[in-house]
């Protein structure tokens, strides 16, 4: 009866055409081709400007010119740094997954501490955390844990705040239909809003992971001997402009990597949520 | 009569009257809106009821409520002997309007939801479930997640899903609105057959008069808002061995028909 219908029309996938796919060279280039002619353009203008205008390296070096500093300083200076920032930026972040979701799911189970939290919670992001990472610093010291403090609570608002929305607007239809299906509220959590609020989640953790490189650079500027942002501090009244791009740059591959990172697992633990968020 | 539930116990011996579902004086306002007012029926145990009535008149509040999701405002729902929400929750199996499958769940794993939550291990739920898989016509795609699947075939699974709560009390809210009239015919043709293999008082809320007519034996033909009971009609349409053809345009049908669409208007 109705059986083979449905096999037949259920055999294609919904959103699969007759349509040949692009090969994967080509979709690579659709995807980021023209954000990379653009960068290639801004870098061979910039290059010229600089050319033209016999612009001091110490004002703004070329594009050429932070290439040779990264080359040159990549060994003594920029590596070692790299190690360290990056280091801060992983645990920073790792630690602000974890509390971040943690927090997020106490906050929906218990309504009354979400209603006692949660605007102590967005009143808290108010404090600029420049001005906070000078007073940890001043409490935890030197060490890779005002850091790591500074990171995890720049990374941790959006985590919580997506979490919480992710977990509260679940659909109450499939609530619903679990109760009528004798679901305790446990097993309506674990199997219906957990995972239905995971690509919320996911989404909270992108915002942060490109913000996690900022956190170690403000945490490094307070009060530290080594890492990225130390070495832009150090840099910067010997004018040696050149490696303070080549420094941005390390900073920005590594917040790139961090967002691909969080973009990957999520494509691993939610395969069946709709695709956004491509870097 | 024993039934045999689904951790294996079997169930208290059965009250013995035969209502299955009573409703009396049952009226619920939602803020401003009376959806549903002096509703005042019986339903037989193990009878097929079907409810029609214009969209958006309080049908589906109608079982929401004996479902146990909602409190009636005035006069009691008793499903069974039970008249808490809580009580009739236990009883109560309800599909929804939408199929509401767990797109992260394959549909094996959709299906064996209920009984996963009374306790049962996933893979022994599985294997109790499998066999369900090729009396829907669904073999092949157990482990497929929702969104590859058809409209129909996620109805199935959504109707399996709840089957396999293994209630006394199946509830189906518009089981078919969203499939368009030839997968629905067919649907309806399965569900039928369906039906017969498993005895329970089933309750059906549709805006279909036809459907109505063809799955069930008794009709209850409710109004606009505020929903009230306008007539109860016994479908007494010889079934057995006749197509469904032969069936809607036989002149018991077509007369049953026109006194449902008459009570409508």
């Amino acid at each position: 009866m109705s059986a083979d219908v449905d096999l037949r029309s259920a055999a294609k996938a919904p959103g699969e055409s007759t349509r040949r796919r692009p090969s994967r060279w080509s979709r690579a280039w659709r995807a980021y081709g023209l954000a990379g002619a653009f960068i290639l353009a801004l870098l061979g203008i910039w290059e010229l400007w600089v050319w033209i205008f016999h612009v001091p390296a110490y004002l703004l070096p070329s594009p050429s010119g932070i290439a040779v500093a990264l080359k040159n300083d990549w060994g003594p200076y920029l590596a070692p740094a790299m190690w360290v920032s990056l280091r801060e930026v992983l645990l920073g972040f790792a630690i602000a997954a974890v509390a971040g979701v943690g927090l997020a799911v106490v906050l929906h189970l218990f309504a009354p501490l979400r209603r006692a939290i949660y605007p102590i919670l967005i009143g808290s992001q108010t404090i600029p955390i420049v001005v906070l990472a000078p007073i940890l610093v001043i409490l935890l010291g030197y060490g890779i844990w005002p850091k790591l403090v500074i990171v995890a609570l720049i990374c941790f608002f959006p985590i919580v705040v997506n979490g919480v929305d992710g977990l509260r607007l679940v659909d109450d239809d499939f609530i619903r239909m679990m109760r009528t299906l004798d679901a305790t509220r446990w097993q309506i959590f674990r199997k219906v809003e957990f995972p239905g609020a995971l690509p919320s989640i996911f989404s909270g953790m992108r915002v942060a992971a490109t913000f996690a490189a900022i956190g170690a650079v403000f945490g490094e500027w307070s009060g530290a001997s080594a890492g990225l942002g130390y070495v832009i501090q150090q840099a910067t009244p010997n004018l040696q402009t050149a490696r303070i791009f080549a420094a941005i740059l390390i900073l920005t591959v590594i917040a790139m990597a961090l967002f691909g990172l969080v973009s990957l697992l999520e494509r691993l633990l939610v395969p069946w949520a709709p695709r956004g968020g491509r870097m | 009569m024993h039934r045999t539930t689904a951790d294996g116990s079997v169930a208290p011996i059965r009250p013995a009257d035969s209502v299955g579902i009573a409703f009396c004086g049952v009226r619920k306002a939602f803020g401003d809106v009376l959806a549903l007012e002096d509703v005042t029926f019986d339903i037989e145990r193990d009878s097929r009821v079907g409810i029609v009535g214009p969209s958006a008149g309080g049908k589906s509040t109608l079982l929401q409520l004996t479902a146990g999701l909602l409190e009636t405002d005035e006069g009691t729902v008793n499903v069974e002997g039970a008249t808490t929400a809580a009580g009739r929750l236990a009883r109560c199996a309800l599909m929804p309007q939408r199929d509401l499958l767990l797109p992260w769940r394959t549909a094996l794993d959709n299906a064996v939801i209920a009984l996963e939550n009374h306790g049962v291990p996933r893979s022994e739920a599985r294997e109790k479930t499998r066999p369900f898989f090729e009396r829907f016509g669904l073999v092949q795609f157990e482990d497929v997640r929702p969104a590859q699947l058809s409209g129909g075939m996620r109805q199935r699974v959504s109707f399996l899903r709840t089957l396999m709560a293994e209630k006394d009390v199946l509830l189906l809210d518009e089981p078919f609105g969203a499939l368009d009239s030839i997968t629905r015919a067919q649907m309806q043709e399965w569900l039928l057959g369906a039906l017969g293999d498993v005895p329970r008082t089933v309750l059906l809320v549709t805006h279909d008069v036809e459907e109505a007519l063809i799955l069930s034996r008794t009709v209850v033909v409710m109004s606009a808002r505020p929903g009230r009971v306008v007539t109860i009609l016994d479908v007494d349409v010889e079934t057995e061995g006749h197509t469904r053809r032969e069936i809607v345009t036989s002149r018991e049908f077509v007369a049953l028909k026109e006194s449902a669409l008459e009570a409508i208007e």
